[in-house]
């Protein structure tokens, strides 16, 4: 071969089927990013059934204009999988998973600053028999590290085709494409020698695999391999069993090595890891000695005992000011918006049920979560752009400390900070954490953490708990921290309960990789942010459209007879009537029918209480200025003539809004999350049980004490 | 070389360099551990601890990996001259 082998093949015949290829590598190596680059906006997300690992399907286009179908395999440093994440990828590139067929190629992403690691994967991808392209990834950091290598090298050695790349910049994209549409692409050249301790026990595995479980040939050697690599079979086999004839193979060759004191995992780990030393000398020099590198200089300060709590309290606050503030005038763009349309449509429309529908269910209700999303998408961008920068994985090391007190680890330090914003945004981060139990305990605890919907029945609750205008500024945000505590404090019992009782298991490891700083790819990030909106808006949204409309129709029927006020529409409506079958279960707690028409209307979103308790008691209120509703609020009855907003009720009332599960979205996505209806059901039991229970708590204890 | 100069990586102190002597055969994290190159004849250096003292950042085949002391207790290391 005179040219090096991608360049002089030729392109895959017009009528080929379509190939299919798997992209797979560690995490942080830019996996993503050249996902991105291939398929650009031709990509499909959704979700492996069974399982909620997300499955991203793309199409890249050869240089001839012939598609190639790209499946991104979450990333993972080996095939012995810990989480479901990773056993997706051994499972999809075993053939196991019966809705994706087996990949016919093989796309390795590695880290080119890092390729003794990266390189442990492709070893064990190599085994699988597929026809593999290598693609170094980030050449230019390595360079930047010192580093020379030899590519033509690689690939002689390897005996498939390298590719040089830089994704982030498009640079080494054609030669990649030009590679991926070659009709005939060559099997690994590279001889690896199972250590002779093991040799006979591979063959037998894999003969085992053949006949009792009929496996393909090519790939029993690399599931006999996997066996022996992790200890825990029943892992390694995952959705597919072992015939016991395999198993007892298995066994007999285990206890043999155990009484011959072999560590066979040990060994096969080590002989790889030989065979992958003796590549890396002839490919990889190190030219230039270089001094420390940037990350180092950043984490100096970024991980410091002391600069670090600094760095990362900024960071949060710089978040949390941005959402509460850059979203402000979209929110209120929308919100105007959303409102005038109604207004139009309201004059165009002669008045009657079909204008209110549209008007007050479906306008409000796709307006309520619309004015939600500029806080969700900024969000979202900045735990994507956490993520690229390589930040994400410093908080977790720096909280991992802290989360563990409560059996945590650091991962579910971002996924609860979110929910301070939006529990859905946080619940979806939550797909970082590996265990799947410490994966639903942040789950289960997320929503406890105060979003910002609760904010207006706070603030409302505080102007009429302490009214007057020279109340000192002090009392109403040391109520409102109090709240945010109280919350704060809730999530981290029930973390802690939970890991205890229903979901105990091992103690959560903390064996994460810092990657090196990088500049974030701000379309990576763009792409994502939008990805995980179209989420939201998709689960969220019809959610709440539907919830809106039946929330309108239990307000709108029956009818008041004619020239009722809404008010007493309200009063006598379907909704009404609810508030009144409630009351017996919410009187111990100090609130009437009317909060409980609020507390009801409040699974659309939980600020829409106070709009509805502007119905209810008929007074005009906006977001900005609170005071004539809580003029109404405070002059509000008992029938007896006792007040019903009093100071302690108020006080309830907040108790009840920090612990409740009042908000239909999150109960969407965390079904959606855990894949059924038994977790957001316990979630939203064991939430609002809780809020009931404290708030009957503090409210018959503060009539004890004479509030 | 006597097993008495190994000591655990927990003990290992900061900026120094150790050659991984010994590990656990069992266990999930060791297995992930010996995956990602920490394999006896390794050398690492012991990068920083967390604010809070746990967990620990070590440099190994040139990249940065953090695991607990709960972890780094179990393996032992020959700290380096």
């Amino acid at each position: 071969m005179a040219l090096p082998a991608h360049i002089s093949a030729t392109a895959a015949g017009a009528n080929s089927r379509q190939p299919v290829y798997a992209l797979v590598g560690n995490p942080n190596c830019g996996k993503s990013t050249l996902f991105n680059a291939l398929t650009g906006l031709k990509q499909k997300v959704g979700n492996y059934p069974g399982v909620t690992v997300e499955k991203k399907v793309g199409t890249a286009y050869s240089q001839h204009g012939q598609p190639i179908t790209v499946i991104d395999l979450p990333g993972t440093y080996s095939l012995a999988a810990r989480s479901p994440d990773e056993a997706v990828t051994r499972d999809v590139l075993l053939g196991r998973r019966a809705d994706t067929a087996q990949p016919d190629r093989i796309l390795c992403i590695v880290d080119a600053t890092n390729l003794e690691r990266n390189l442990y994967l492709v070893h064990q991808i190599l085994d699988l028999g597929r026809p593999v392209i290598l693609v170094l990834n980030m050449m230019d950091l390595a360079t930047r590290a010192g580093l020379e290598i030899r590519v033509d090298q690689l690939e002689k050695l390897l005996g498939i085709p390298v590719i040089a790349c830089e994704a982030l910049y498009q640079r080494g994209l054609i030669e990649l494409k030009l590679a991926m549409s070659r009709a005939d692409l060559p099997l690994a050249r590279h001889a690896w020698t199972v250590p002779a301790a093991i040799a006979p026990a591979v063959s037998e595995i894999a003969a085992a695999l053949v006949e009792g479980d009929r496996k393909s040939p090519l790939v029993a050697r690399a599931e006999a391999l996997l066996l022996l690599t992790d200890q825990d079979s029943v892992r390694v086999a995952g959705s597919t069993p072992l015939s016991p004839r395999t198993t007892e193979i298995l066994r007999a060759w285990q206890s043999r090595w155990t009484q011959e004191g072999t560590d066979w995992a040990g060994t096969l780990v080590s002989s790889r890891y030989d065979a992958i030393g003796a590549l890396a000398a002839e490919v990889v020099q190190l030219r230039t000695e270089v001094g420390p590198s940037a990350s180092d200089k950043i984490d100096a300060i970024a991980t410091h005992a002391l600069w670090g709590w600094v760095v990362l309290g900024a960071v949060m606050t710089l978040l949390f000011f941005s959402i509460f503030t850059l979203a402000e005038t979209p929110m209120n763009w929308i919100d105007g918006h959303v409102a005038a349309l109604s207004d139009t449509i309201k004059s165009a429309m002669s008045p009657g049920d079909l204008r209110d529908l549209i008007t007050d269910g479906a306008i409000g209700g796709v307006g309520g979560v619309l004015v939600f999303l500029p806080q969700i998408l900024i969000l979202f961008f900045f735990i994507g752009l956490l993520e690229s920068t390589g930040y994400m994985a410093r908080a977790a090391f720096i909280m991992d400390r802290l989360m563990s007190r409560v059996g945590l680890n650091g991962k579910s330090f971002i996924p609860m900070l979110s929910s301070y914003a939006c529990a859905i945004p946080g619940i979806m981060a939550t797909r970082t954490i590996e265990d799947p139990k410490d994966r639903l305990v942040t789950i289960l605890v997320a929503p406890l953490m105060s979003c910002s919907a609760r904010l207006p029945v706070y603030l409302l609750m505080i102007a009429a708990l302490v009214p007057g205008e020279r109340v000192p500024v002090f009392t109403k945000v040391g109520i409102m921290l109090f709240m945010y505590g109280l919350g704060t404090a809730g999530a981290f019992f029930f973390a802690w309960l939970f890991k205890r009782t229903l979901l105990k298991g091992e103690p959560p490891l903390m064996i994460m990789e810092l990657p090196p700083y990088r500049l974030p790819g701000f379309k990576d990030v763009a792409l994502h942010m939008l990805e995980r909106a179209w989420i939201f808006v998709r689960r969220a949204g019809t959610v709440i459209l539907g919830i809106s409309i039946i929330l309108w129709f239990l307000s709108a029927y029956p009818k008041a007879p004619e020239g009722a006020t809404p008010t007493a529409q309200l009063a006598q409506s379907f909704a009404g009537r609810a508030g009144h079958a409630i009351e017996p279960l919410i009187k111990p707690i100090g609130f009437d029918w009317q909060i409980g028409i609020g507390l009801i209307s409040s699974f659309a979103a939980r600020e829409v209480f106070v709009s509805t308790m502007g119905v209810v008691f008929n007074a005009e209120s906006s977001a900005e200025n609170t005071a004539p509703l809580r003029t109404a609020l405070l002059s509000a009855k008992w029938p007896d003539g006792r007040a019903l907003f009093t100071p302690l009720v108020c006080f309830t009332l907040m108790i009840f809004y920090v612990f409740a599960m009042q908000c239909m979205s999150t109960i969407a996505v965390v079904k959606r999350e855990t894949n059924g209806w038994k977790w957001p059901i316990f979630q939203t039991l064991y939430m609002t049980g809780t809020a009931w229970i404290l708030s009957f708590m503090v409210y018959q204890g503060g009539r004890a004490l004479g509030f | 070389m006597a097993t008495a100069s190994f000591i655990s990586l927990s003990q290992l102190p900061v900026g120094a360099s150790a050659i991984l002597r010994d590990f656990p055969k069992a266990g999930t994290a060791f297995l992930r551990l010996r995956e990602m190159g920490l394999l006896a004849g390794t050398s690492l250096t012991l990068v920083r601890t967390a604010p809070m003292g746990d967990p620990i950042e070590i440099k190994v085949r040139g990249y940065h990996l953090t695991l607990r002391k709960s972890e780094a207790d179990h393996i032992m290391v020959e700290p380096s001259a």
